[in-house]
């Protein structure tokens, strides 16, 4: 794995971490501005998220008398998640040291693990809202896991392998063809995320009403800087996601050697293809209605069916 | 340019159109009745023309009459035209009885002409794919044939119809396709590839895969409409809810039909696949066919839909000789094919008529018809114990020649057989007996039926039953032969 | 033909356009409403036009431009006019019933994919056409016509499953043999257009009698 060892590799992953942390809580802000601009208000400014967090972070911490270790240490751990899921999905370079754990498998593992942490810290003050949140979330996290498996899986089929790495530089080096079993995946790969991310159609990430809340339900009990790190960890795994899906479908631009030019040449193209990333989330989220929640099966399972569809299609037309 | 092919099927085809436009009025019964009796004349005439100078081409190749359809060809016009002249009749008693209208008279007689003509096509088309879409077009003609009395159970009985054999038919369709794909490799793009003439030259170097996913399909779905078990839904309901004239073509006429243009592909099958995997196949539907429908016989109670399943289990004989091939259950199968048509339309002319009498098809509410209509009454009998298979009518003839085969090539399935038969002769004698014989509550019909035609159709049954001529013998030889 | 169409090109255009219509066959599967149902039926009619168009672009058939005609002038505008026409004049705007829930049905859709594609395996290997790959997708497609057929409970929605699978039939001919000869192809549509009109004229007679046009009403007629 790292056998050799070289201090322009580790910066360079270092640098990709570092970015990934600093500018998650921008493409959050330029998310919610775009909101705003299609919703005819002048908006918060994309800078806002900070200005938010650096609130949370001077105030104190409030935690309920039954509150378990579990419940101060999952902030942590949910972020530290985050921050590996960044580090491993190849938004810059696909040559960096951590490059060979970008396993597929894994990464949605840790997606996971985040989820399982907070909705067991959700659970563990024993308030209703808390609970209604995690098993909501669980719900959620059981149909769209399957889902976003399946697309990963699509992917691997056509690079013969289930690394990330390996998959985009499959995927960036191929000649302009259209692959029917990726449109159905990128469709099955936006609905997904939509769930996964806790926004409109799925969840309002607005919103205080028992009716309609799932992630804004399980953080109610936070404060302070336990509040912050969740916060973080949400625009990071927006961030996250968000670079998955450009390396799955849009992969050009992303640096397949390890130099130092590569890579700055990469973050312009990422800033860009974010950008509209961002503003493309913005204008779904303004032209759909929040679903009742119990459709949001039918939603998910529409997702997985594309997902499976994309991998029917590949074995039948593209093999 | 032949033009009693021309006449054949244009008589029916400008007969419809015509009965659009004139069907509701007082002679349009008459009209009907002189249109079939024109079509059997032009069908008597190719039936010579074929009989003697041999199998016969028209209008490059698109149409095809050889022994086999010209023998159905010629049944299915004698049958029409003698439903036709049991119609006038009966329909005139209908609307006596406020069940009709003259605006749904129009569309009874037209859609009755043509009916007829798709039948016709079907039967003498070379083209594959015409065969289909006449065969849907057949479907399309009688949906509204069934649903005709507007009841409830009518338009139940038409949707369903319609629905299952659509769905059924559209299997058939897939089949074809995959017929003409397999046929496209030898015979080039173009219509030629779907002539059933130029497959038949071709049929031992079509390819085997395709041929066995085709003929799957093509059996689906040509079977539903030959009402073999289980895609047989649709029959009883279509038979119990029409009118009568139109139960009697459907079952007597278009079951053949739907037969022959499976017998036709199976041909195919054959050349392609070695005689076994069709006929198996052909087999185990026919006797599923004749022992579910045996044994439904005994719950009915309408006495329509009782004949209807007698029709389900017939088919199914039919199917299962032709399953069996060979030249004597072969030549079993077109003689049932003939003798169950002509008796099967003889007893729904007289069901039909002793409905009438007693104003229901409850079988347990008719009673003691001899004593009201002599005629009826012992139409109705004479009828049943003929399609039941008694001796000396033509059913017991074909019955003993396909049992035999079956005890020689088959001999598993001759007591299931045996078993279905005597079951269904015990059900249906056991309704019939009392609706026929005791006293009767009912009263006279106040036109005179018609029962010409149903002692036409029994006396020929019967003559077929004790003597074939020779000519007739030869006939159904040749297109047993055809068969393979 | 032309320049920059390379064979992979096109293969990969047709079995985009193949995915589309299997996409628009889930689509129609999963839809509530009639009238968003009757324009995918539409969008999937201009779809096959658009796909047996570019087949005979890119194979010289002539014949085939021909049917493209046939199927936008009878599947895009004819029966989707009748149709809207129909639902108008019955006054008839609800929400598709089903038998099973969305999710269940499309995971049936699903499995049933997955069937067609292994039996039409053997059989698109030995067809002779550009668009052989696209045979499984044909078949997917028909099944999945015939299982929105069975789950539903209101005639039209029936109706246009039972012309959907016309579609996928009119598909399967184009991908496995370049289209029927143009005299079965008139005489399909013939019969499809004959159909559709005797269907709308039993409608009528369905409201009348039952004053809803929901199919379980239709289901008396059972085995005594």
């Amino acid at each position: 794995m790292l056998s050799e060892f070289s201090w322009a590799g580790a910066s360079a992953q270092l640098t990709e971490i570092l970015l990934a942390v600093l500018l998650a809580p921008l493409l959050l802000g330029w998310v919610n501005q775009c909101r705003a601009w299609l919703q005819n208000r002048s908006g918060p400014g994309v800078l806002r998220p900070y200005l938010t967090l650096r609130k949370l972070m001077a105030k104190d911490a409030v935690v309920a008398h039954g509150a378990s270790p579990l419940f101060r240490t999952a902030p942590y751990i949910v972020f530290g998640c985050m921050v590996l899921a960044a580090a491993i999905v190849p938004t810059l370079g696909t040559d960096l040291p951590y490059a060979p754990a970008a396993d597929a498998i894994a990464l949605v593992g840790i997606l996971a693990l985040a989820r399982v942490f907070i909705s067991l810290a959700a659970m563990d003050i024993g308030t209703a809202f808390g609970t209604l949140g995690a098993r909501r979330e669980m719900m959620i996290g059981f149909l769209a896991e399957p889902a976003l498996l399946i697309v990963l899986f699509t992917a691997s089929l056509i690079s013969q392998s289930t690394s990330l790495a390996t998959t985009v530089e499959t995927l960036s080096q191929r000649e302009l063809a259209i692959y029917p079993s990726l449109a159905f995946a990128g469709v099955a790969f936006t609905m997904v995320s939509l769930a996964e991310n806790a926004r409109i159609p799925i969840d309002n990430p607005a919103t205080h009403l028992e009716l309609t809340m799932i992630h804004e339900a399980m953080v109610l009990e936070y404060s302070g800087r336990h509040l912050a790190l969740i916060e973080w960890a949400a625009s990071l795994k927006l961030f996250v996601y968000s670079c998955i899906g450009i390396a799955l479908f849009f992969p050009f631009g992303i640096a397949q050697g390890g130099d130092a030019a590569g890579l700055l040449l990469a973050l312009p193209a990422l800033a860009f293809k974010l950008a509209i990333g961002g503003f493309l989330l913005a204008l779904i989220e303004t032209v759909s209605a929040k679903m009742r929640i119990f459709r949001a099966p039918e939603f998910l399972g529409t997702a997985f069916m594309l997902a499976v569809l994309a991998l029917l299609i590949h074995a039948l037309l593209e093999t | 340019m032949s033009w009693e092919i021309l006449a054949v099927l244009g008589i029916p085809l400008a007969g419809g159109a015509l009965l659009a436009l004139v069907g509701h009025q007082r002679r349009a019964a008459e009209l009907n009745v002189a249109l079939s009796i024109a079509t059997f004349v032009a069908a008597a005439a190719l039936t010579t023309r074929v009989v003697r100078h041999g199998p016969l081409f028209a209008f490059s190749e698109q149409f095809f009459v050889d022994s086999l359809n010209v023998f159905l060809v010629a049944l299915t016009a004698f049958v029409s035209m003698t439903t036709s002249m049991f119609s006038r009749p009966y329909m005139r008693i209908e609307q006596e009885h406020g069940k009709l209208t003259g605006a749904r008279l129009r569309l009874y007689h037209s859609m009755y002409q043509l009916f007829i003509f798709t039948m016709l096509l079907v039967l003498l088309t070379n083209n594959l794919g015409l065969l289909w879409v006449a065969l849907e077009a057949a479907t399309l003609t009688t949906v509204l044939l069934v649903s005709l009395y507007r009841t409830p159970a009518s338009l139940e009985a038409a949707w369903k119809y319609f629905i299952l054999c659509g769905v059924g038919i559209a299997q058939a369709l897939f089949g074809t396709i995959l017929l003409y794909m397999a046929s496209q490799k030898l015979l080039g793009t173009g219509v030629e590839a779907l002539l059933w003439t130029h497959l038949f030259g071709v049929r031992s170097q079509l390819e085997p895969t395709i041929l066995s996913i085709a003929f799957v399909f093509l059996l689906v779905g040509y079977g539903t409409k030959v009402g073999l078990v289980p895609l047989h839904n649709w029959l009883p309901d279509a038979h119990a809810e029409g009118p009568t004239p139109v139960s009697a073509v459907l079952s007597g006429l278009l079951l053949n039909v739907a037969l022959y243009a499976l017998v036709r592909c199976k041909v195919l099958a054959d050349g392609a696949l070695g005689p076994g995997f069709a006929g198996q196949l052909l087999m185990g539907f026919g006797l599923l066919s004749v022992v579910v429908a045996a044994f439904f016989l005994s719950r009915q109670r309408d006495i329509k839909r009782m004949f209807a399943y007698s029709s389900v289990e017939h088919m199914g004989l039919i199917t299962f000789a032709f399953g069996m091939g060979g030249p004597i259950a072969n030549f079993a199968g077109l003689l049932h094919m003939t003798v169950h048509s002509l008796t099967k339309s003889a007893i729904f002319f007289t069901v039909g008529h002793a409905a009438q009498t007693a104003g229901t098809q409850v079988m347990d509410d008719i009673r003691g018809l001899a004593r009201v209509s002599p005629t009826i009454g012992w139409g109705l009998m004479l009828g049943t114990l003929a399609i039941l298979g008694l001796p000396p009518f033509g059913v017991f003839a074909s019955e003993f020649l396909i049992l035999t085969s079956a005890m020689r090539q088959q001999p598993w399935a001759t007591p299931l057989l045996l078993i279905s038969l005597g079951v269904a002769f015990a059900a249906v004698f056991r309704k019939v007996q009392p609706m026929v014989f005791g006293d009767t509550t009912a009263k006279p019909l106040p036109h005179r039926p018609a029962l010409i035609p149903v002692f036409l159709h029994l006396a020929l049954a019967l003559l077929l039953g004790l003597y074939i001529p020779p000519y007739l013998a030869a006939w159904y030889r040749e297109a047993a032969r055809l068969i393979g | 033909m032309s320049q920059f169409l390379t064979p992979a090109l096109t293969g990969q255009i047709i079995n985009l356009l193949a995915a589309a219509l299997l996409l628009l066959s889930f689509a129609m599967l999963a839809q509530r409403r009639i009238l968003s149902l009757i324009n995918l039926f539409a969008a999937q009619g201009f779809v096959l036009t658009l796909s047996t168009a570019f087949v005979a672009w890119a194979t010289g058939q002539t014949h085939l431009w021909w049917s493209a005609g046939l199927t936008l002038a009878l599947k895009v505008l004819l029966l989707p006019w009748i149709l809207h026409r129909l639902i108008q004049r019955l006054n008839v705007k609800w929400d598709v019933e089903t038998l099973l829930n969305i999710p269940t049905t499309m995971l049936f859709g699903l499995l049933l994919v997955i069937l067609a594609f292994n039996l039409a395996q053997p059989v698109s290997a030995l067809a002779g056409t550009i668009t052989k790959g696209t045979l499984g997708i044909a078949l997917a497609i028909v099944l999945l016509s015939f299982l929105m057929m069975i789950t539903r409970s209101k005639a039209v929605p029936q109706v246009i499953g039972f012309l959907a699978m016309e579609n996928s039939l009119f598909f399967a001919a184009t991908a496995a043999t370049y289209g029927m000869p143009m005299v079965v192809e008139l005489g399909i549509a013939l019969d499809v257009l004959v159909g559709v009109i005797i269907l709308g004229v039993f409608f009528f007679q369905i409201r009348e009698r039952f004053d809803s046009l929901d199919i379980r009403h239709l289901e008396k007629l059972k085995e005594e």
